[in-house]
């Protein structure tokens, strides 16, 4: 294998949209994280240095001695990732470069392992991006419970049976916690919503400072559905108000996407094998049924999601080509 | 010049004399002189880096990592249980092959909780694949730190500086402190084989299989065998400019036709000198500086002749016995006549290590060796059922 040396400028010349993160990787079928992370790098752009935790994203990117990645990229733990792209951050920083750190961890190496150095570097200011994959469990090691996991979803350690259904406990309100940071910009974004996910990427690289980005994106093994369904399974996230798309500036909501059609939680859940329980003739399977239905309801109340008008930034059915009676 | 400094303060300095790009660091006693010094330093702009005051030592190593990996030197340091927390990430920066420099403040595990001087911490990380060099006195504390970051980045291995804390950081004690001119004619700038750099995009930290990782592992063992060549190296280029040496791979001190030999590691070496100079002993004093890489070949050298060899260390495996001891008797094997080795834990958790000691060791020497056993350990403290 020969390198060549290439202007950043020459590059962004010969590619029309950067590729950060190459095909020819070993994601699944229908990996959220992976098409996730491709329209992350084309926002950013090629002048940045990420920072990515163990996780699935750093493992089908990088069997050795291939790589995915066209940007300089480093991992070392699955907790620290906060804590070494605040060293990158510094490090550029003394050296005068333009370039951003980035972040890129999941839902476990964010809500649970890797919170503390989370913290840590939204409380010191460093000027770094942390995008947040959230595929809602530990689906590296084989799609364990993580204290992302939504209430009721069955995983291998929160698993459905006789006399539990699934995770006991709630998804753990990250954006809250982050919120209470006051950092100057957070907000959430779909893989179902690409348009909207680059804004806010390009928003947040505006700012100096740290910045959050919570990327809801499906696993189609951990959440048993079929690949080629996960912008669905996504979108439908978005419409039933369980992930709501929404923006933060110092903690206060600045901006939401309104939702033109509310759909009913049970279509987003009865795609998902995860929720299969919930489904069955069984009386508390029914009012686990409610209790999602509420949570749903409560963010649209909450967060005001019912649309009065449309939004520009919401490109819903602009990736739909309908031919006869299927979609595309 | 030479000037009356804390060791603390001494460290602190030769680190702003290295000119490091980031700081990182978290506050544990007994370390937090060295990181306020430097701080400070910062807050006078004497010393221009980014001081990240981090939110626990498992976060300051890696910032250093990134920092380092990014393309500046970076600096950080810790004691006893931060070095824990910090495991992890030590033996994923050494994987990495990261040049960074760690000072020690050498300080005791808990349970049960100690803040005084023994070894236990480092001894604990001892297979990270760190460098591990061990300072008998402040002069050689500021000297190694300089030439560790010499050492970092020319085998672009990690180099932690053991230092005993209080006994060493919070003495003062006179010493020269070297010019900025002579530390920039040793030190080169800080350079990376691998830096993070958007214009040579690379990818650092991948999944190894089992086709590869054997050979990962052997060419990080290779790194640290070539140390065993590199550490005198850097000692005799740093005694060139400044006339002082630390010892290089391992110093030894007394007569050459000595017959009893006193190995040890840090400060006990100071205590060992002067007792041996005020009894007039034929002792021949034995420090170990670099513990790793293990210099087997310099210990076999420095043990030639002896009868009876003392391994003295402040730390042990509980349950085995000594850590330095189980080493140094398996390099000394080798020889055609090796010395009786009796091996001593002394000094845990703080615990005095005074000049009469000198004399009760020779006295055991007297005896069948002593495989293993915790010098002054006071029975009488114990209740009956555990002595």
């Amino acid at each position: 294998m020969s390198t060549q040396e290439i202007s950043l400028e020459e590059l962004r010349q010969r590619q029309s949209r950067f590729r950060g993160l190459e095909a020819g990787h070993r994601a699944c079928l229908g990996c959220g994280q992976a098409l996730a992370a491709r329209w992350v790098l084309e926002a950013a752009g090629p002048d940045v240095v990420v920072a990515n935790a163990t996780g699935c994203l750093e493992v089908f990117t990088t069997p050795w001695p291939e790589s995915a990645w066209r940007v300089p990229w480093l991992h070392s733990l699955f907790e620290n990732t906060g804590a070494v792209a605040a060293g990158l951050e510094a490090a550029l920083k003394v050296q005068g470069k333009t370039a951003k750190a980035l972040a890129f961890a999941g839902d476990g190496g964010t809500f649970d392992i890797g919170f503390q150095a989370l913290s840590g570097l939204l409380e010191r200011e460093h000027d770094v991006l942390y995008v947040c994959y959230d595929n809602e469990g530990y689906m590296n090691t084989g799609v364990q419970r993580s204290g992302s996991t939504p209430h009721a979803a069955a995983t291998t350690t929160s698993p459905a049976g006789r006399a539990r259904l699934g995770k006991r406990h709630l998804k753990k309100d990250i954006l809250a916690i982050i919120a209470s940071h006051h950092i100057a910009y957070a907000a959430t974004a779909s893989i179902a919503y690409p348009e909207d996910l680059k804004r806010k990427v390009r928003q947040a690289l505006l700012i100096t400072g740290p910045t959050f980005l919570h990327l809801h994106a499906p696993c189609p093994l951990g959440w048993g559905h079929d690949g080629s369904l996960s912008v669905e399974v996504a979108r439908l996230a978005v419409q039933t108000g369980l992930f709501p798309l929404i923006e933060m500036e110092r903690g206060q909501v600045i901006g939401v996407m309104p939702l033109r059609t509310i759909r009913p939680v049970a279509d987003y859940l009865k795609l998902q094998g995860r929720f299969g329980h919930l489904f069955r003739d069984d009386p508390r399977a029914r009012e686990e049924l409610e209790h999602l239905q509420a949570l749903a309801d409560h963010n649209i109340e909450v967060f005001n999601l019912r649309a009065d008008r449309p939004d520009p930034a919401d490109s819903e059915g602009a990736d739909t080509v309908r031919r006869g009676r299927r979609r595309f | 010049m030479r000037q009356a400094l804390e060791g603390s303060q001494a460290i602190a300095q030769a680190v702003a004399l290295c000119r490091p790009g980031v700081v990182a660091a978290y506050p544990i006693t007994p370390q937090t002189h060295i990181v306020e010094n430097l701080a400070k330093l910062v807050a006078d702009g004497k010393l221009k880096c980014e001081l990240v005051s981090v939110e626990s030592e498992h976060s300051a190593a890696s910032v250093v990592l990134g920092a380092a990996a990014a393309g500046v030197r970076a600096y950080t340091a810790s004691a006893s249980q931060g070095i824990l927390l910090m495991a992890e990430v030590l033996y994923n920066i050494a994987g990495l092959r990261v040049p960074v420099v760690l000072t020690c403040a050498n300080r005791a595990v808990s349970a049960p909780l100690s803040i005084w001087n023994d070894h236990q911490d480092s001894m604990a990380v001892r297979d990270s694949g760190w460098i591990q060099l061990y300072c008998a006195d402040n002069q050689q504390a500021v000297d190694t730190t300089i030439q560790a970051f010499r050492l970092a980045e020319t085998l672009e291995l990690p180099v932690m500086v053991c230092v005993d804390g209080f006994v060493l950081t919070h003495t003062l004690e006179p010493l020269d402190l070297p010019e900025q001119a002579q530390v920039d004619a040793f030190l080169p700038p800080y350079r990376f084989s691998r830096v993070l750099d958007p214009h040579h995009p690379l990818t650092l930290g991948t999944l190894v299989s089992p086709d590869d990782y054997t050979e990962v592992r052997y060419a990080h063992h290779r790194a640290m065998l070539r140390a065993l060549d590199v550490i005198p190296e850097v000692d005799a280029a740093w005694q060139q400019i400044t006339g002082r040496s630390t010892g290089g791979l391992i110093a030894v001190e007394g007569p050459e036709e000595a017959r009893v030999g006193i190995l040890t590691l840090g400060s006990v070496f100071g205590t060992l000198a002067d007792a041996r100079q005020l009894a007039d002993a034929p002792v021949k004093l034995i420090h170990l500086r670099s513990f790793r890489p293990f210099p087997v070949a310099a210990l076999q050298r420095a043990c030639q002749g002896l009868t009876e060899l003392i391994v003295l260390e402040r730390a042990f495996s509980p349950g085995a016995g000594g850590i330095v001891g189980a080493e140094a008797r398996a390099a000394l094997m080798e020889l055609e006549h090796p010395p009786r080795v009796h091996n001593f834990a002394v000094g845990l958790g703080g615990r005095d290590v005074p000049l009469e000691i000198l004399e009760r060791l020779l006295a055991a020497t007297g005896s069948e060796p002593t495989r293993f056993a915790i010098f002054d350990v006071d029975l009488s403290r114990l209740p009956e059922e555990e002595r």
